[in-house]
């Protein structure tokens, strides 16, 4: 494709970058004991949370950042960091209407309407920003159900049973680097508790914003569906333009009991930094779902437009017999971005089944990098994965990447793995052109057509913003 | 009435001169038969007047509807009724070829100041017209030309000619690769969309499209010059002797 071209198609705005004027609250910078005291008081969380934390953080102190992605950066200055912040809300608003304007107008912005008679039919909403969650919608329609939908911190409060046994128990303290430092220094989140045999009536969501400066946000979903229950969760980001990088380092837990279903989507829209590669978010995450009981599924989509770098493996581990994982991915990289995801899927019991469609697209000077990993063990007779894994160029300047890695310890087993890379080709361009369609718009159009079969796996109304979001990405001044 | 004025046109590729001063007038109503040998530059040609950037133009003009269009972008010049049919169709997988169809009379509606075309009354269009290159609906759902046969590519091509309308198309070696019965099909297609407001241009290797699609003018391109000029008994009598006479 001709250097123009590429310029053209490479330039890109981002939409969100605005910053919210609000009185922020924070806690003291830098990570010791205190923080992680600070936060917890801060949240006048019972005696078993700060104990959960500190373990974690004693054992944090011990570990060593991983070395193996395939993604640079710097060393992050954890001391530089507020670990803490909040905007200043005088007392916790009754109702949706006592919120804050300046939030109000910020998810007004984003498109979040708090408002619940403005919000799309049929889905509840949860809104972070920076280390609280600010408001949930729908909460009472929801309860009638059954349905607990809070932030975590509220159910740290009132749920202290569910959080106890769940928390923790799918992706432990120890699990890795950034796991024990989010479980240490956490500060909101969304909670969901599905009880037995109920299928959620609507969509649930959750938008996190950071806004603060110089912050890193540490948010903690946690997720249980009981038997023979459904829900389908979705969650989306966006964070203000800044020359600094901003560290997001969550963890999501997935608990899926026998029967139920789990369906998680993500759009991730962090900012990405600028053309020359300044700033931008550090997306590390982990996330995990566990299905543990007989039958059960779940269902991670992701499309990762956003972030600095994204660094992340939604991933299944198959415990319970006949149990389903499932990974749909789009990741986009831009001028300077670097992408280091994918998933793992773990079979442990028999007759699991696992499916990965995986399409990364790379554009500008951006580095785009597939990993997985198929494991089967020794008891998991039957069990049955397809990868599908594709990786799409635009330009000459960027990289693409595939690391997988299968284990099997069953005979058993069928493991298929399929890969391509393509290029955007010139031909392609002007076929469209042909027909009156402008180059903008064919790139948009082809790299849609190439992630269709993951956008097909989103909520309607999310599968046509992450199609803008895809074109957008990729957009720049058609000169 | 003029639509198309080519005057003394010449075009590089990697800087190789493949044209070297092309001129041809088509008048509206009018179908004009572009024939020669292979590597003559037939198919340069159709690619410079739909603005190809891999070409680059070093002499000459182009006058369409009075305007110059090789200063504008290949979307402008499809706005402005310009269609190429290709020889080889492109694939883009996972765009079916309803939307894809429907974006692009959408660009040419915006461009002409008209309303855009809702998906209903779009659907019964498009099958009005799949029925005119008796091509079956459900290839509307499928990716464009993705797993398409040769025939299905070129009866697509044509499909997407009957949407646009253009009022000059240019057909490039849209028979090769077509047995006799998509032959006459596309050939229908292309007599049923032919009136006194439009024009085309088709290039062939062959006189037995001719039989089909009867040219006012033939032209004989070699060594990217037009060497001859004549009416459709032109194209007879190059299928009869071949294209040495002309050539020596």
């Amino acid at each position: 494709m001709s250097n123009e071209l590429i310029e053209q198609i490479t330039k890109s705005d981002y939409k969100y970058g605005f910053v919210t004027n609000i009185e922020q609250e924070y806690a003291p910078k830098g990570l010791n004991e205190d923080t992680v005291r600070f936060i917890s008081e801060k949240k006048n969380e019972p005696a078993y949370m700060l104990e959960f934390r500190l373990k974690a953080f004693r054992f944090w102190q011990q570990m060593k950042h991983p070395e193996w992605q395939k993604v640079n950066f710097p060393e992050i200055d954890l001391q530089d960091i507020y670990y803490y912040a909040a905007p200043k809300i005088k007392s916790k608003p009754k109702s949706l209407e006592e919120i804050d304007p300046e939030i109000r107008d910020t998810y007004n912005k984003l498109g979040i309407p708090l408002e619940e008679q403005k919000l799309l039919a049929g889905i509840a909403v949860d809104a972070v920003m920076d280390s609280i969650s600010v408001a949930t919608t729908f909460k009472d329609k929801l309860a009638e159900v059954g349905i607990i939908f809070c932030s975590i911190s509220e159910a740290i409060q009132e749920y202290p049973q569910l959080i106890k046994q769940y928390l923790g128990s799918v992706v432990p303290y120890t699990d890795n680097y950034y796991a024990a430092l989010n479980s240490a220094v956490f500060s909101d989140g969304s909670f969901v508790y599905i009880p037995k045999g109920v299928g959620c009536p609507m969509e649930l969501s959750t938008y996190f914003r950071i806004n603060a400066a110089q912050t890193g946000q540490f948010e903690r979903t946690l997720i249980i569906a009981d038997e023979g229950s459904y829900v389908s969760y979705l969650e989306g980001c966006t964070a203000p333009m800044r020359d600094e990088n901003q560290l997001h380092a969550a963890v999501v837990e997935l608990y899926a009991h026998k029967n139920a279903e789990i369906k998680y989507s993500t759009v991730q829209n962090w900012y990405p930094g600028d053309k020359e590669g300044k700033g931008g978010i550090y997306n590390f995450v982990t996330k995990r779902g566990l299905c543990a009981g007989d039958n059960s599924k779940i269902s991670w989509t992701q499309v990762e437009t956003g972030s600095a770098i994204t660094w992340k493996y939604p991933s299944c581990v198959l415990k319970g017999n006949n149990s389903i994982g499932e990974f749909y991915s789009v990741a986009l990289t831009n001028n300077y971005q670097q992408a280091d995801t994918g998933t793992k899927m773990i079979h442990l019991g028999e007759n699991t089944r696992s499916r990965i469609v995986s399409k990364g697209i790379s554009a500008g000077h951006s580095d785009n990098s597939y990993r997985g990993l198929v494991k089967v063990a020794r008891k998991a007779t039957g069990a049955r994965n397809y990868t599908q894994c594709d990786s799409l160029l635009i330009g000459d300047t960027c990289g693409a990447h595939t690391f997988p890695y299968i284990e099997v310890e069953n005979q058993t087993a069928v493991v298929e793995h399929e890969a391509t890379t393509s290029k955007i080709s010139d031909d392609a361009i002007f076929y469209l052109n042909q027909r009156g369609i402008s180059t903008e718009d064919a790139v948009g159009m082809i790299v849609n057509g190439y992630a269709r079969e993951v956008i097909m796996q989103l909520p309607m109304e999310f599968a046509v913003e992450a199609q803008k979001l895809l074109a957008i990405s990729l957009e720049g001044s058609v000169g | 009435m003029s639509l198309l004025k080519i005057n003394n046109l010449k075009a590089n590729i990697n800087g190789t001169e493949i044209l070297h001063g092309i001129n041809l007038e088509v008048n509206k109503g009018e179908i004009h038969a572009i024939m020669g040998p292979n590597g003559s530059g037939k198919s340069t040609l159709a690619s410079v007047l739909a603005g190809k950037k891999e070409f680059e133009v070093t002499e000459g003009s182009v006058l369409f509807r009075n305007q110059n269009v090789l200063e504008l972008e290949p979307d402008e010049r499809s706005k402005m009724g310009i269609f190429l049919a290709f020889q080889y169709p492109v694939e883009i997988p996972g765009v079916s070829n309803m939307n894809f169809l429907r974006t692009a009379l959408n660009e040419h509606k915006k461009y002409r100041g008209e309303e855009i075309i809702e998906p209903g009354t779009f659907l019964k269009l498009v099958r009005e017209k799949a029925n005119l290159v008796k091509m079956d609906p459900k290839f509307l759902s499928r990716a464009v030309n993705e797993g398409f046969s040769g025939g299905e590519k070129k009866r697509n091509e044509i499909l997407q000619m009957a949407v646009l309308e253009p009022t000059l198309a240019i057909l490039d070696e849209t028979d090769s690769g077509l047995d006799i019965d998509a032959l006459r099909i596309v050939a229908e297609g292309v007599n049923t969309l032919r009136n006194s407001e439009n024009a085309f241009i088709v290039i062939t290797h062959y006189q037995r499209l001719l039989n089909y699609i009867v040219p006012d003018f033939v032209h004989v391109l070699h060594n990217g010059k037009i060497i001859k000029s004549g009416t459709k008994d032109l194209a007879l009598e190059l299928e009869e002797k071949g294209y040495d006479w002309i050539i020596n």
